[in-house]
């Protein structure tokens, strides 16, 4: 293990201030300090967070877009003030481009049934790859059966890599649209997607990038990437649970029906004839989640206001970091080893069980996710029926990482 | 809530050298239990005789607490009818899930009591368990579907 000194000199970022920003990382589990390496399940929330939601619950709660009371207006300024927020944050042209939604798993469900659905013929295809997550293969698979498309998968290779190759290969005639993850959640793969994109629309196909992974760890500009619909999750983002964005280019959003009907949705209604809001009304039925989008716009101001630079730098050298530290452990397999990484390490330890590493490092304070990710097309792929997960922010520590070691090698020595 | 309690060495050792592990030749019955949450899987195969469970054997691939848990269940259940061997079924679904049950009488199964200290853990102990009661309960032999903990 290096010395504290050449640890300090990989990384100029000041993880202490950040660390004190998040209260729960200060808790002791099992009473030790909290190491947690789950981030790719859930990300903690700094204090503006909770702070923006709090603030919300206690003096400005009332129903947003209706009534002309001040509360009514303030909290629709705070949501919407939310979404100017996200508008910037991966600059959008135009508010109308993101919608509210509950996270990835509804906005790519959304764009599946309002976008896909319509246009889908029987023997169109869509294309997705071998390392997507269930929320970006099951939406696909659904409206495949209901339109009678095809669903295609496109290879990754043994480190868990997805060449542009062979996602090309794939794009023919009949395919209407392709997805793919920015960042594979179970292997930390960085897909090529400016290039993937790139492909599909020179071929004039429609592309969804499930971002959930990706939007954390790098910074994300929708109209550099060019893709058509970006989806992504708050709690990961260090947000609110049950928020979650989807950008969609206001051209294909303009021409697509609404997915959920209700309130909010609508222009006029009667029973003869409805006529919907405009955009981004139109995809956001019923009464949304006010305090969730106020947090996540809070999580946006708070990483807005780090050196992003140096936080992502800092998640690299944690990266590399573990990398090295596991490595060393010649009993333990790094499942995923692609070229490109976001800051995660699967992995596999001879004659100990994932779920037992989980149970014997929480013991230790150590928090990792355990299991087949949702992913279990990969875990297929690469033979195991589970792995440990590893997941880095910001706010981790090298210190923690020397604890992860010495405790997979304190369970390996119990079960060998 | 301590480690050893949940990791005891009956549990370590039937983990390191699972017992009844394998294929079973001429088996009457033959389930599937499936852990969504953490993958486990394990098929379970039976050969009745009598109204007797005659040899039972089961294979897959589980965490340490699946392993021992269907390694302990084989050893125990061998031998048993029907009846008693779901009445155990019983006995050890309440020691892992009640804090009150005790687990005197329970031989080496008793080893799984620490199990309930740990929530998250109960379904990897029990999924064997309930592949066993379904190939029991089932009135007619061959492959029966699998059964998920789920």
């Amino acid at each position: 293990m290096s010395s504290l000194a050449v640890r300090d000199q990989r990384s100029a970022f000041d993880v202490k201030a950040v660390r004190a920003e998040f209260p729960i990382l200060q808790r002791l589990v099992h009473g030790k300090p909290l190491a947690y390496l789950d981030n790719g399940a859930s990300a903690q929330r700094p204090n503006a967070v909770i702070d923006a939601v709090d603030d919300y619950e206690r003096h400005h709660h009332a129903n947003i877009h209706r009534g002309v009371h001040t509360l009514s207006q303030e909290a629709t300024a705070l949501y919407e003030g939310a979404r100017d927020r996200l508008v910037r944050f991966i600059n959008a042209r135009s508010r109308h481009e993101v919608i509210f939604v509950r996270g990835t798993t509804e906005a790519i469900n959304l764009v599946a049934q309002s976008y896909a659905r319509p246009l889908l013929k029987a023997g169109d295809e869509v294309l997705i790859t071998h390392l997507e997550h269930h929320a970006n293969i099951v939406p696909w698979q659904i409206v495949c059966e209901q339109t009678g498309a095809k669903l295609l998968v496109a290879p990754m290779d043994a480190s868990g890599e997805v060449h542009v190759e062979s996602v090309e290969a794939l794009l023919g005639p009949r395919t209407r649209l392709f997805a793919c993850a920015h960042v594979s959640n179970a292997l930390g793969t960085v897909l090529p997607v400016r290039r993937l994109i790139a492909a599909a629309k020179a071929r004039g196909i429609a592309t969804l990038i499930d971002g959930a992974q990706a939007v954390p760890h790098t910074a994300v500009d929708v109209q550099e990437l060019g893709c058509d619909f970006y989806a992504f999750s708050g709690h990961k983002l260090f947000g609110p649970t049950g928020i979650g964005v989807l950008y969609g280019r206001e051209a294909l959003l303009e021409r697509m029906p609404p997915w959920q009907g209700g309130g909010d949705m609508i222009l006029t209604v009667s029973f003869e004839k409805t006529t919907y809001n405009a955009l981004p009304y139109k995809f956001e039925a019923g009464t949304p989640n006010i305090s969730g989008a106020i947090g996540l716009g809070a999580a946006v101001d708070f990483l807005q206001a780090l050196d992003l630079q140096a936080a992502h730098a800092h998640e690299h050298a944690l990266l590399e970091y573990a990398t090295r530290a596991l490595s060393g452990l010649d009993y333990l397999r790094i499942i995923g080893t692609a070229s490109a990484k976001a800051s995660l390490i699967s992995f596999t330890v001879d004659g100990a069980h994932p779920h037992d590493l989980g149970t014997i490092l929480d013991q230790d304070g150590i928090a990792i996710r355990t299991g087949h990710h949702c992913a279990m097309p990969v875990m297929e792929f690469f033979k195991v029926p589970a792995t440990a997960r590893a997941s880095f922010a910001f706010y981790n520590t090298f210190e923690e990482i020397d604890r992860l070691a010495a405790s997979i090698a304190r369970a390996r020595a119990m079960f060998a | 809530m301590e480690l050893q309690d949940l990791y005891r060495d009956v549990i370590l050792d039937h983990n390191r050298r699972p017992r009844n592990f394998g294929p079973l030749e001429a088996a009457d019955v033959s389930v599937e239990g499936f852990n969504p949450l953490c993958g486990d899987r394990l098929t379970l195969r039976l050969r009745m005789d009598g109204g007797k469970i005659a040899d039972i054997r089961f294979d897959g691939q589980g965490c340490a607490i699946s392993t021992a848990s269907a390694s302990l269940m084989t050893e125990a259940v061998k031998g048993l009818t029907k009846t008693q061997a779901l009445e155990l079924f019983d006995r050890v679904h309440r020691l892992l899930t009640d804090d009150a049950a005790s687990p005197d009488d329970l031989g080496k199964l008793a080893a799984l009591s620490g199990v309930r200290e740990f929530p998250a853990r109960v379904k990897c102990a029990s999924l064997c368990w309930h592949t066993l009661a379904s190939a029991l309960h089932s009135p007619a032999a061959g492959v029966l579907p699998a059964v998920s903990t789920e």
